[in-house]
């Protein structure tokens, strides 16, 4: 078979250091300028490289303005009517602003706020806490050492839902495998996480963290072995204790990765619905309903659209203004 | 050799056009019918093969889980779907679809078939039927009657022993209960007993917060004490209704069966979870909707002669929630004579004694009112007193929002334990206030 021959492009022969030039080899080209090199090859076949270049972005541009942006500006338009998704018919009144006023003065949506509050900061704080430990234990050479791995990795695999279902049989008060676990600790026979209100919004952390403490572990693991051993090497060298090793080098050689998966980990479950839907709907009471399982009440089964656009309209603020923070903080350990 | 490829080729596509054909005209000849998954559609199914073997039209059935069953349907009339041609939905659905005109009227196609609703239980007619509600617009056939009711343990009732100790402590007879004291008695007595070497609870009772559970339960027992969702004379004025002192007795009253009588974890329970309860002999008694008797009835755990059935216990006054749906014609439907016609089979005194024998629910006074009726099966005699006593949810366009308001206010007080009765119905009220007030319903 006749091997293929490619024409590699090659800067003209005066060309000078990318350095020193006003403009980066292939600027030109992609601002569509002389056609050369790849530019004379697609021209020849009738399309220019900026026509290729759209060819490749556009359908991806169609898709995330149909999908992404135009919902977003819908729901935006949305928030400030008293539109119903169940009253096609009815005629759509504008309200201004007072949807948001009314999100902002529900006294049940700040009670959300709080539940949602408190599931994020315990979930992943106990989250980094134990996925760092097992990142730790994971960095180090033992036997079976990939068994273990792929068997920590298993519950992130699971689909939320899933797991919200058959936790909720492990809660189970009579025949529950945990509750059997706790009546063997001690527990009394009516024992129920689920349907207690003190111990509910600890039975979701719990979930949560059993789930995805192995996503935390695996991005933290990758930092560790991210950190270039000579650091260590002479850290010894200088009798450094295992703790200086610790706080000195590894904590902040990790932190990038740990603020990584403080904001994915807080992005998921600012939104987190399946597995808490499954697990306790919101329930007993409402001392477990989140602001998405609110936002989902609101928005479908009570169809009060406007409102509850009015609502994800803020939700979406707050986790964009979370992040933007969390990512300016990502940058300040970077630079450091 | 090209010749034969021809004729091949030829006789291939003739074929398939022959099929397609086929296959557009037996769709053409099909029905879907859209209701819940549970034991009385399985009846309807087998019933419907009559209307197919008379009229030739395939029935196509979708049938969604209760938990589901409200949010998909609607969703689908919402969007206008073709999906359903015919829907039996529940019976507060129907001012919403009246008014968003998901459902087609009957009036007319009753008078010109002579369907009469006069021929029809008069509370299953104004529950499943009517919008608005006290005048003759139709714009369903009812089609299930329900109610809810109670299951009792007739084996356990009867037990020597367990009758001698509860003579003894309660001077009276182990006997299904007849007023809501009784039942709190009776489900105090059998709470956390051993029999046959089990622990048992008092009884099963609705407590879902997530779609109506805990709605259709509480009900009963604020209905028992004069709750009425409005003032009779003034529609809407609900201030002292619903938050009145017999409301707050019986919510209170619901709280206290829930803290003393039910098994571990039932704090969001509705009509599987009781049955699970029940069937699984975990409970002397259990609150569902009569729909489910049958199946109890023949179930080879607790059925025959171990269960007994009775209806909602009495208080100062004695009402039973309504269940049960109407069948109705979707608007959006390609097929709405065939739909119709359907309608017209199903509303036959014939077809509807069928349904009862079958295991659905009629709604004919034909078959009700039939001498022997009450002895037909064990649990007629509970189905027909209960349909004399039934009360009903609201039916407005808002029923949604209303339903989920009492939903998270009558949770947070009878399985939360937040606050008092008072505050639970006066929370309700502003809710609801608010709802009407959106509405326009009031100023």
């Amino acid at each position: 078979m006749k091997p293929r021959v490619f024409t590699q492009w090659t800067p003209p022969a005066t060309a000078v250091p990318a350095a020193n030039l006003a403009q980066a080899p292939g600027a030109a080209l992609r601002a569509g300028g002389p056609a050369t090199g790849r530019g004379r090859l697609a021209a020849r076949n009738g399309l220019s490289d900026r026509a290729l270049a759209w060819l490749f972005v556009g359908p991806t541009i169609v898709l995330l303005l149909a999908f992404n942006i135009f919902p977003l500006l819908w729901t935006i338009y949305l928030s400030f009517t008293n539109f119903r998704a169940n009253r096609p018919n009815a005629e759509i009144g504008w309200l201004g602003i007072s949807n948001y006023q009314r999100v902002l003065n529900d006294e049940a949506i700040w009670e959300n706020m709080r539940t949602t509050a408190h599931f994020l900061c315990t979930s992943i704080a106990l989250q980094l806490l134990l996925g760092f430990a097992l990142a730790l234990l994971l960095n180090r050479k033992f036997r079976s050492h990939s068994f273990w791995s792929t068997a920590i990795l298993l519950p992130m695999m699971l689909a939320p839902a899933v797991v919200g279902t058959f936790w909720k049989y492990f809660f189970e008060p009579q025949y529950g495998i945990f509750n059997a676990i706790a009546r063997f600790f001690g527990a009394s026979g009516n024992f129920t996480m689920l349907g207690d209100t003190q111990l509910s919004p600890w039975a979701i952390v719990l979930v949560d963290t059993w789930m995805w403490t192995p996503y935390v572990m695996l991005l933290l693991l990758a930092g560790l072995r991210s950190i270039p051993p000579y650091l260590y090497e002479a850290a010894e060298i200088d009798r450094a204790s295992e703790w200086t090793k610790f706080w000195r080098i590894t904590l902040p050689m990790v932190m990038p990765f740990i603020i990584l998966a403080l904001l994915f980990r807080s992005i998921e479950n600012f939104k987190m619905f399946d597995l808490v839907d499954n697990l306790t709907n919101g329930g007993p009471g409402s001392v477990t309903e989140l602001a998405s399982i609110h936002l989902k009440r609101e928005a479908f089964e009570k169809w009060r659209t406007g409102y509850s656009s009015a609502f994800a309209i803020i939700l979406f603020v707050a986790i964009y203004g979370m992040s933007l923070v969390t990512v300016r903080f990502l940058d300040k350990v970077k630079q450091r | 050799m090209s010749n034969a490829k021809s004729t091949l080729r030829r006789l291939l596509a003739g074929a398939a056009l022959g099929l397609t054909a086929l296959g557009a005209q037996a769709q053409d000849k099909q029905l879907t019918l859209c209701w819940a998954a549970w034991d009385p559609a399985n009846a309807l199914v087998e019933l419907s093969k009559d209307f197919t073997a008379k009229t030739g039209i395939q029935m196509k059935y979708e049938f969604v889980p209760w938990p589901n069953f409200a949010q998909r349907m609607l969703n689908e009339l919402n969007s206008k779907g073709k999906l359903c041609d015919l829907l039996i939905g529940d019976s507060q659905w129907i001012g919403s679809a009246a008014t968003e005109g998901h459902y087609v009227k009957l009036n007319e196609f009753f008078d010109k078939n002579a369907i009469k609703m006069a021929d029809f239980m008069p509370a299953t007619v104004e529950g499943y039927s009517t919008w608005p509600k006290g005048t003759k617009n139709y714009w369903a056939l009812p089609a299930m009657g329900d109610a809810v009711a109670f299951t009792y343990r007739k084996d356990w009732f009867a037990r020597p022993e367990l009758r001698a100790e509860f003579k003894q402590k309660h001077g009276r007879d182990l006997a299904p209960p007849a007023t809501w004291d009784e039942f709190k008695q009776v489900a105090q007595f059998f709470q956390n007993r051993t029999i046959d070497g089990k622990k048992v609870y008092g009884s099963a009772l609705y407590t879902e917060r997530g779609s109506e559970g805990i709605t259709m339960g509480v009900t009963n027992a604020m209905y028992a004490y004069g709750m009425e969702y409005d003032n009779p004379q003034k529609p809407y004025d609900m201030k002292g209704y619903i938050n009145g002192p017999g409301a707050v007795k019986g919510l209170k009253l619901y709280k206290e069966l829930y803290d003393c009588c039910v098994p571990p974890g039932h704090g969001n329970a509705y009509m599987t979870e009781d049955l699970d309860a029940y069937k699984s002999g975990q409970v002397a008694m259990q609150m569902n909707f009569i729909a489910f008797f049958p199946g109890i009835s023949k179930d080879p755990q607790v059925g025959g002669e171990k269960t007994g059935f009775f209806p909602i216990p009495k208080g100062d006054k004695q009402h039973a929630q309504l269940g049960g749906q109407g069948i109705s014609v979707v608007k959006y439907s390609d097929k709405k004579d065939m739909a119709l016609e359907y309608l017209k089979w199903f509303a036959q005194p014939s077809v509807q004694k069928k349904w009862w024998d079958g295991g659905g629910f009629t709604c004919h006074t034909a078959i009700l009112n039939a001498p022997g009726f009450d002895k037909s099966t064990p649990y007629a005699k509970v189905f027909l007193d209960s349909m004399k006593m039934v009360k009903d949810f609201w039916a407005e366009p808002s029923y949604a929002q209303l339903m989920l308001a009492m939903q998270n206010r009558v949770h947070d007080y009878v399985v939360a334990g937040k606050g008092t009765p008072n505050a639970a119905l006066d929370a309700l009220l502003k809710d609801w206030v608010e709802v009407f007030k959106e509405d326009g319903k009031i100023k």
